[in-house]
């Protein structure tokens, strides 16, 4: 029965995946990117990983789809997709798509494969809380946070770049 | 003796009463009863503190405008919640013909449900807390954070051009302000060193002096967070003056034009849903939950001392609406980036000098709370002059 659960809400995760990939409406998608996180949100909980959980519907539910589904309505997607095909570079782009994809999944695939997993004592409360959290955030881990943090702020420069650029294209 | 005791079996009786009920039931549904018996405790109270709100909401703003207010249904118009509840229930449902069919009927439901869920981490009294998590606040915001989808889904599902722009407006709006209402908040986490609701209300027990309640909204960075965290509040429940998502005068009913019948009460219920939850949260924050106001008070049970803060600060919110004219959007924005972002970034630095000040013996006390005072005047007030530099004094004509 305990077992049961995560390969159940595995499925779960997968099957929203799955119909947001399949479904043609773009706004219809990004919604269905909302149970998908829900669900990770859950597996999370079941592993007693409450923090994490909750920070995942914050951020992700509350946050990221409302950024996703502002894009999808504030680019113009008539044709865009014929357009692009018609692009010579098309394959180029694909191409480093895929490799990006790949990569990514590499070091995923290869991180869980290294990592031992030990059977959680469901009865015991978990031993990292909110403070050892914290505690190691700002603490052992700060290099990485920081790289996060000049990763963002890099994209958001990035962000702020493109949009202005495309402003003034309009007004010329 | 007997009326400590009379006040013991007021506090404990919700639990009495609780495990009265259990203990017809088999063991195996047991747990279950008990959670449902919570849930259902929630959905009764706050559904009936939604329809008094309601009454309460339009005799207030008809006192404010010098005029008596519903007075026909029932005794001075008490009935009336009824009478609203059966003419919602009885109108024709519509769905228009174009609209997302799927979408349209999800909105609502999504949208109260989420607001239901965020009731669930509140400390309502000593031993009345329905769940107990130790990110219990972050719950709080989680379970909150599904209404920004839920007004999106309503919009865009109506396929209707005024619902779309009024849901655009309402994510803009949303987004902005979930940050200084989250910033707010990180100073109690700071203080009370936990994220869980249960400790935040322990460590507001006891009194400064003797006198004052400890409670945060008494200490200088308490004060300025509240304000913060009232503000944003107000923009994250819709309500005036920041009730732009709704302005009737530009965009019909925002994203409600398109509801009827009973979704377009679930949508009025979803607001005074999260503008108690958020209330309930503000109390839990900053006023102490369910702490009484001075010792000797401590006879009244917990709950019912919640339950007057709370009132209090939901009347409060009523007499706002009742007297502040709506913000334009360009100004709305403005208010959340430009002034409360960074003076809920001061209240931080300012809970921060507090926490790391709370050594100080001697005279020093003194000048501990002047410097948080200051420290709590200081920056909004600089602000406030720089952001208004260019814009006033106005001058007002009148013939003569």
């Amino acid at each position: 029965m305990d077992a049961l659960v995560p390969i159940l809400l595995g499925l779960f995760v997968l099957a929203a995946g799955a119909t947001a990939l399949a479904l043609r409406n773009p706004v219809h998608t990004a919604l269905c990117l909302v149970p998908t996180w829900v669900g990770l949100a859950a597996i999370y909980s079941w592993a007693g990983a409450e923090f994490v959980a909750f920070a995942q519907v914050l951020v992700y539910v509350g946050a990221v789809s409302i950024v996703v589904l502002f894009a999808v309505l504030l680019t113009r997607l008539d044709g865009a997709v014929e357009r692009e095909r018609a692009s010579p570079r098309w394959r180029r782009r694909a191409l480093i798509g895929v490799l990006v994809a790949a990569g990514v999944g590499g070091v995923l695939a290869y991180s869980i494969l290294n990592t031992e997993l030990t059977p959680v004592n469901r009865a015991m409360p978990p031993e990292t809380g909110v403070r050892e959290l914290g505690e190691r955030l700002v603490g052992t881990d700060v290099v990485a946070l920081l790289a996060v943090g000049v990763l963002l702020t890099v994209a958001l420069l990035g962000g702020v770049v493109v949009a202005a650029r495309e402003g003034r294209e309009d007004g010329a | 003796m007997s009326a400590s005791t009379a006040s013991g079996v007021l506090e404990t009786f919700p639990l009495e009463a609780r495990a009265f009920l259990l203990e017809r039931l088999p063991t195996p549904w047991g747990w279950l009863a008990a959670s449902l018996l919570s849930i259902g405790a929630i959905v009764v109270v706050f559904a009936s503190i939604f329809a008094i709100s309601t009454l309460l909401e339009r005799k207030i703003l008809a006192r404010i405008q010098n005029r008596p207010g519903p007075n026909r249904v029932g005794p001075g118009g008490l009935l009336q919640p009824l009478a609203d509840a059966i003419k919602t229930i009885t109108k024709e449902d519509i769905v228009p013909r174009s609209a997302d069919g799927l979408l349209h009927f999800l909105a609502p439901v999504v949208l109260v449900a989420g607001a239901l869920l965020s009731f669930a981490v509140i400390p309502f009294g000593r031993h009345l807390v329905p769940v107990e998590l130790e990110a219990g606040v972050l719950f709080f915001f989680a379970a909150a954070a599904s209404s920004e989808v839920a007004v999106f889904m309503a919009g865009w599902a109506s396929r209707n051009k005024y619902a779309m722009l009024a849901a655009m407006r309402a994510l803009a709006q949303l987004i902005s302000y979930e940050l200084p209402l989250v910033l707010a908040v990180v100073p109690v986490v700071m203080l009370a060193g936990s994220l869980s609701t249960v400790e935040i209300v322990a460590a507001q027990a006891g009194w400064w002096g003797g006198i004052l309640p400890q409670w945060h909204v008494f200490s200088p960075w308490g004060l300025g967070a509240f304000l913060v965290f009232m503000i944003a509040a107000l923009a994250e429940s819709n309500r005036s003056p920041f009730d732009l998502p709704e302005a009737e005068s530009e965009l019909i009913a925002g994203h409600l034009t398109e509801y009827s019948g009973f979704k377009y009460a679930l949508f009025f219920m979803a607001e005074y849903l999260g503008m108690t939850a958020l209330c309930c949260l503000a109390v839990t924050l900053f006023l102490g939950g369910w702490h009484a106001p001075s010792a000797f008070l401590e006879f009244v049970p917990s709950y019912l001392w919640f339950g007057a803060k709370l009132g209090v600060l939901i009347v409060v919110l009523m007499w706002i609406r009742g007297t502040v004219p709506r913000l334009r959007i360009d100004q709305l924005m403005r208010l959340s980036w430009k002034f409360l972002v960074p003076v809920a970034l001061g209240t931080i630095v300012n809970a921060a000098f507090w926490h790391s000040s709370a050594e100080w013996g001697g005279a020093w006390p003194a000048v501990r709370w002047a410097a948080g005072v200051a420290l709590l005047l200081g920056p909004p007030a600089w602000l406030a002059r720089r952001l208004s530099a260019g814009l006033g004094p106005r001058v007002y004509r009148y013939a003569t």
